[in-house]
């Protein structure tokens, strides 16, 4: 293996720079090292202004997505020797607006997702020392959808929301269906009158992306396909059946 | 350039505590405005790596008496027991009110909430989330905040100061990454939840964010913090990210090996090896006695070295693949995904690494520090609960029972207070402009941060290790403070406003510090053993001198000062802190 | 974003055409309606449409428009499973078992029209 690589980085000051620019540096190449150990190599050693978010270093925090060689991954996560003999590519997130280097805004997301109500809705609380019964089958429906960490691959990796950024996007309506599928929750019909529109459920087209590169297999387009199915036979029964009876 | 806003009660820190706090405030009442601050999105806090669980008595053969008695002997009775009572029977409560806001906690086939064994606790008590409890437990309690009109938050907001008056604390001053801006944020109470400061040592399962500011933001401000010298390890680190290798991978029959491949825990009177594990035995000792199995082993030149310190081999090859695969998915995926190892084929380095701060800010059962106004919960704080060790899983209750407490006390507070008074906005010109004095329109500047970042946790490891002594002791709270002053001199390259993420680097860099010489301080003084702080050269638990908490307060030349008050002892006496066999008073 | 952005990758550039072949699955209805519009006006009227397409350039679009009419039809099966989830004792059911009913059904129902068709 060789000893060194070299990795080009995004470097952007939005109050200096006309605009972004990709900067070489060049940093060893240990067996053990992933793509953000790189970044910090640089920040502590070469460039002290270099800019990204980390955190947890073990890919549950979901601070470090960022496109690598071109596909959203989060860099705890993706090992530089994978890449070699390089260059590697870092840039930050597609589709969202650049804050400094590899930083972006995602404060866009944050609003989206308290509009998606991912919380318990109920008519009725339960007393504050009786549990709800939910059998592993029922924790099962949901489980998968509830793995999100917000990292917002899926957002970058999804056209759909880069060509319309109303579009709510995957990991907020995945978060949605999660509390949606979730047996103490009465809340759906809440969501689904939110989210069954244009910006909403029926945005997607199904690109399929979002699920390739969740880190968490948390399948954000399953998500979605089975929201629509809900959302069509809600439809179908509202028309079909007499008022009341549903 | 400085915006001012106004609110009633202030939370730093968007964990575990910091939301459960935020969430208590907001249902004392709704017209009681709360702002949670925090230096990353909440969902981003290290509450999210807890792996393990939470206890909580579920059982019918359980008790809140067995639940508080493993609490304090696990914690060598430097625990506060009024505290521990108060804990224990509260925990099941949180934890339910968790379940109503829809916890994924693990079920029995029945469809009730399961509970499984953890080290320390004699009897089945703690509740999970599969191997993510900490996970879901975080971002449960975010989407849940999101329902509150009355919570504000400032994401990306990092607090640099605490604005007094009067006596009492009335706001903060913060950065906001986004714009550079300065911001003071007043209010009538102020709540710390910013976690713990394993970042001050090398070797830490904490994430990059767990640098103390919360405890180093009391201690400038004059509250005192408790038990500093207690910092727990966890016996199987992975050496380079320190990535955390649970214990299961050690009941499932891993080995530790030397680096003649043999299995030198027997050397340390922790039983002999046997080809099943057998609880409590050999590899199934408890923590502490298993990371001072390793430093001795390395003083012996039997550890092995590798490129981040020596380490000793965990072994899970013999296991098998279907083992390993079936019952260690979790521990093979960490090696595999982060340190590019796979444990079916080869042997997983590990060492000893920082897990948790027993200490922290002071404060009584309510949250409450000594300064008025401000208020601590969650591992920023000592309440304690924790005494000289904390017991695995009984972290996240904590955050949950005292968050929520401290939430309360602090709206009551609050309910009482007049409005921030006017002088505060000097205090917060004042330091806007240390900032840009000491910092970004300082000329020159010597020091790297990551060079000073280094050589204090050289000296942390050297003499607040596992193991510390007089010797090694002496001068360390010296050199820090030598440390501190250096770190004025820090050169930045960055000096721009926007997204500075040197300027914070530089400014949690001096929290560290701040908070790593009151450790040192504190350790020097303790001339005992007992729990997490390991004396050689006072090898036995002095219970006549040392059943007390040390309280390191900040002089005026900014070096602390160390005092004790005693342990609240209610119904459960000191006596012989035991494993493997019954205790002998039979409690 | 790129005009172009739908050809940095694979998995875009399948989107893309499967979102194109709408418009041929339109075309093969259209075409479907005219020639029904032809057999119920006379023997003329359907051999004058026979003769339409056998010009080449019809023949060259039938050929693509077949093709992405068959591309759009196994993309559709393939999102069945996505869209439904079935559990049986717990499990879910692999997404081959949702899927591979109905290429068998879509299999069936096109061998029975071959039969009627090409049985005379």
């Amino acid at each position: 293996m060789a000893s060194r690589i070299t990795i080009e980085v995004t470097r952007y000051n939005p109050a200096r720079d006309p605009e972004p620019r990709m900067t070489s540096y060049e940093v060893p190449l240990h067996r053990e090292w992933v793509v953000l150990d790189a970044l910090n190599c640089i920040k502590d050693h070469l460039d002290g202004s270099l800019t990204f978010r980390w955190s947890c270093r073990m890919g549950v925090c979901g601070s470090c997505g960022m496109m690598i060689n071109g596909v959203p991954k989060l860099a705890c996560a993706t090992f530089l020797s994978d890449y070699a003999p390089g260059p590697v590519r870092v840039e930050p997130m597609r589709h969202f607006p650049i804050l400094r280097d590899l930083v972006v805004d995602t404060s866009d997301f944050l609003m989206k997702l308290a509009r998606s109500k991912p919380w318990i809705i109920r008519t009725v609380e339960k007393p504050a020392d009786e549990e709800h019964i939910q059998t592993p089958a029922q924790l099962e429906e949901y489980r998968q959808f509830s793995m999100c960490i917000n990292c917002l691959l899926c957002y970058a990796a999804c056209p759909i929301y880069g060509l319309d950024p109303q579009f709510t996007g995957p990991a907020a309506i995945a978060l949605a269906q999660r509390y949606n599928m979730d047996s103490r929750d009465e809340g759906a019909s809440e969501r689904l009158d939110s989210l069954s529109n244009r910006e909403g459920i029926w945005g997607c087209m199904f690109v399929g992306e979002c699920t390739q590169v969740c880190p968490k297999h948390v399948d954000p387009a399953g998500a979605i396909q089975q929201y629509k199915l809900t959302a069509a036979t809600e439809w179908l029964k509202a028309m079909v059946l007499p008022r009341g009876a549903k | 350039m400085l915006d001012i806003s106004s609110h009633d009660v202030v939370i730093v820190g968007g964990g575990g505590a910091g939301l459960r706090a935020a969430i208590a405030v907001a249902e004392t009442d709704p017209l009681i405005s709360v702002a949670v601050i925090s230096k990353v999105y909440p969902m981003r806090s290290h509450t999210v790596a807890a792996e393990g669980g939470a206890a909580g008595v579920r059982l019918d053969d359980d008790s809140f008496d067995q639940h508080a008695y493993d609490t304090v002997s696990g914690g060598d009775w430097l625990c506060d027991q009024d505290a521990v009572e108060a804990f224990v029977k509260e925990a099941p409560l949180e934890l339910m009110r968790l379940e109503h806001w829809g916890c994924p906690w693990s079920r029995e086939p029945d469809g009730r909430i399961a509970v499984r064994p953890f080290g320390g606790m004699r009897t089945t008590r703690t509740w999970f989330a599969a191997d993510e409890t900490g996970f879901h437990l975080l971002h449960t309690l975010f989407q849940t905040s999101l329902k509150y009109d009355s919570v504000t938050r400032y994401d990306e907001y990092f607090v640099t100061t605490l604005l007094v008056d009067d006596g009492r604390v009335q706001g903060v001053v913060a950065i906001e990454l986004t714009t550079g801006k300065v911001q003071a944020v007043t209010a009538k109470a102020v709540i710390l939840c910013t976690g713990g400061c394993g970042r001050i040592f090398r070797y830490t399962t904490n994430a990059a964010i767990k640098t103390g500011d919360g405890m180093a933001l009391a201690y400038r401000a004059g509250a005192p913090l408790k038990d500093m010298e207690f910092v727990q390890y966890h016996p199987t680190g992975l050496p380079f990210t320190g990535i955390l290798i649970s214990e299961a991978a050690r009941a499932e029959g891993g080995h530790l090996l030397n680096k003649d491949g043999y299995r030198y825990l027997q050397d340390y009177d922790l039983g002999k090896p046997e080809l099943t594990p057998v609880l409590r035995s050999m590899e199934l000792g408890p923590r502490d006695r298993l990371s001072q199995a390793f430093i001795r082993e390395q003083h012996k030149g039997r550890t092995v070295e590798g490129p981040y310190g020596p380490v000793v081999y965990l072994d899970l090859r013999h296991l098998g693949e279907k083992t390993i695969s079936t019952k260690l998915p979790f521990v093979r995926e960490l090696c595999l995904k982060y340190e590019n190892i796979d444990p079916v084929t080869q042997l997983i380095p590990v060492r000893p690494v920082v897990h948790y701060m027993m200490g922290g800010v002071h404060t009584d059962m309510n949250g409450a520090t000594p300064l008025p106004g401000l208020y601590a919960a969650g591992e920023a704080a000592c309440v304690s609960i924790n005494g000289a060790n904390r017991l695995g899983s009984n972290s996240l209750p904590e955050l949950l029972v005292f968050g929520a407490r401290a939430g309360r006390a602090a709206s009551a507070y609050a309910a009482d207070q007049p409005p921030p008074s006017r002088r505060l906005l000097a205090g917060a010109l004042e330091e806007e402009a240390r900032l840009n004095d000491h910092y970004l329109q300082k000329r020159g500047g010597r020091e790297r941060i990551a060079d000073l970042r280094e050589e204090m946790q050289r000296i942390m490891e050297h003499s607040v290790g596992i193991y510390r002594s007089g010797e090694s002791l002496t001068g360390a709270a010296d050199k820090l403070h030598e440390l501190q002053e250096r770190s004025c001199d820090v050169h930045l390259d960055d000096r721009g406003r926007l997204f500075n993420t040197e300027l914070i680097s530089a400014l949690e860099l001096s929290f560290m510090l701040e908070i790593a010489e009151t450790m040192a301080q504190a350790a020097m003084e303790r001339t005992e053993s007992r729990g997490a702080h390991q004396r050689t050269d006072y090898p036995a638990r002095n219970d006549e001198n040392f059943l007390t908490h040390s309280l390191a307060y900040r002089d005026a030349a900014g070096r602390p000062q160390v005092e004790y008050i005693p342990v609240t002892i209610t119904r459960w006496p000191p006596a012989e802190r035991v494993y493997g066999r019954e205790p002998p008073n039979g409690e | 974003m790129s005009t172009y952005w739908w050809l940095a990758r694979w998995s875009y550039l399948t989107f893309i055409l499967r979102e194109a072949s709408s418009v041929f699955v339109g075309w093969t209805v259209l075409l479907t309606l005219v020639q029904i519009w032809a057999l119920t006006h006379g023997p003329s009227a359907n051999a004058a449409f026979h003769e339409w397409m056998r010009y080449p350039l019809m023949l060259g679009v039938n050929v693509i428009a077949f093709l992405f009419v068959l591309f759009h039809a196994v993309t559709w099966f393939g999102l069945t499973p996505k869209a439904m989830v079935i559990r049986v004792k717990g499990q879910r059911v692999p997404d081959w078992a949702i899927s591979g009913p109905n290429y068998a059904a879509w299999v069936l129902v096109s061998l029975g029209v071959a039969w009627v068709v090409l049985r005379g």
